[in-house]
């Protein structure tokens, strides 16, 4: 039968319970806090070798635009710079589009990836496939249109998701405008 | 009741999704491609077995008054411990079902076989009783995940043998989930009931 519910019972049961389980989670919460960290080091390290040239090591970069931070990367095969990886996130259609998008050291997109996305599944989700993404492979902001055809640009959209087309372009677009901010930092440096 | 049709009550008679209806949200959300109605069963068979056992083990110790606050925190104390873990070991799977992970807490199977079966039985009946519902929730959801994957994305367990022009779309969105919901639990009374 259950202990008597009176005010000492119920107090003692819950704080016995609540001491319990957050000692536990505490216990947890640090034993796994490495693998995490590792797993997602391996998801980033992974993204980076999709996105860029072939690099020996990156190194992480922020750059504030307006007040925004944006996470960067620099890749480097000895000592050169071969590229870098920018961070971009827009809101697509569902939600926010993020994509991490490689150029290399000319400043083309040498490819994108994307991070994560809530579009809507077979429509917008597939943006991620290559069909679709392949487009920005190689791709030279300085000769062609980051803008999908409707508007005048050079990426076919994908077929009813013009949104997420858009909200792709524009999160190229915008990686591109931090890549440029990031090769003046990179001159004045030298 | 002898214990192995504890396990198989779970499956057949007491389904929880086919028969009690309970978790609809998870079963819904989740059920895009079989592999991630079969995750995200097991990840919720996983809490179950837990938190049954252990709900049975102290529901003696528990004030009638404090019941559901006490379930809830051990409940979703298991559920936490699941979500590090899989971000730790399963980070692919755990980025699939993302959100219905935490929401594992507030599905309802789980309080329900903690109020109806582990506070009333011993641990032993009770981790069984987990392991049944847990089954039949897994088996429901992976059978619901198949056919809605075959049906909208041409595909089995991610082997893809139609082509993308004959994929119903729909299937792989929210209507096609409700529809082919209820042909199973047709399909699941004309058969349990004979």
């Amino acid at each position: 039968m259950a202990a008597k519910s009176s005010f000492k019972n119920m107090t003692l049961c819950l704080l016995t319970i609540c001491l319990v389980c957050s000692a536990l989670l505490a216990l947890v919460s640090q034993l796994t806090a490495a693998p995490i960290a590792d797993a997602q080091q391996n998801k980033t390290n992974a993204t980076l070798a999709q996105v860029l040239p072939d690099f020996d090591k990156a190194e992480l970069r922020m750059v504030t635009v307006d007040g925004t931070d944006f996470v960067c990367y620099e890749a480097k095969a000895d000592t050169s710079v071969v590229g870098y990886a920018v961070i971009s996130s827009v809101i697509g259609f569902g939600g926010t589009l993020q994509l991490m998008v490689g150029f290399d050291a000319e400043g083309k997109v040498w490819s994108t990836s994307v991070l994560s996305h809530s579009e809507t599944p077979g429509l917008g989700a597939n943006c991620v496939n290559p069909a679709f993404k392949d487009q920005f492979d190689r791709f030279d902001p300085s000769a062609k249109v980051l803008q999908v055809r409707k508007d005048g640009g050079d990426i076919d959209a994908i077929t009813a998701s013009t949104i997420t087309s858009r909200a792709y372009c524009k999160a190229v677009e915008q990686a591109c405008r931090i890549y440029q901010l990031l090769a003046v930092m990179e001159e004045s440096h030298e | 009741m002898s214990k192995f049709s504890i396990i198989t009550k779970g499956i057949v008679k007491e389904n929880p999704t086919f028969v009690l209806l309970l978790g609809m949200c998870p079963t819904l959300a989740t059920t895009t491609s079989a592999i991630n109605g079969m995750s995200m069963g097991l990840a919720t068979m996983a809490v179950l077995i837990f938190s049954n056992i252990t709900i049975s083990a102290i529901a003696r110790f528990i004030p009638d008054k404090v019941r559901i606050p006490s379930y809830i925190v051990v409940i979703a104390t298991f559920v936490t411990l699941l979500q590090l873990l899989m971000q730790a070991y399963v980070p692919d799977i755990y980025e699939t079902l993302g959100l219905f992970i935490p929401l594992i807490v507030v599905n309802c199977i789980i309080l329900g076989r903690a109020e109806a079966f582990a506070n009333k039985n011993g641990v032993v009946d009770s981790a069984l009783d987990g392991i049944g519902i847990g089954l039949g929730f897994t088996l429901a959801l992976t059978l619901l995940g198949l056919v809605r994957e075959v049906l909208g994305s041409g595909s089995l367990f991610g082997w893809k043998f139609i082509p993308a022009d004959y994929n119903i779309l729909a299937f792989v969105l929210a209507p096609g989930a409700f529809i082919v919901l209820a042909y199973l639990i047709v399909l699941f009374k004309k058969v349990t009931e004979k």
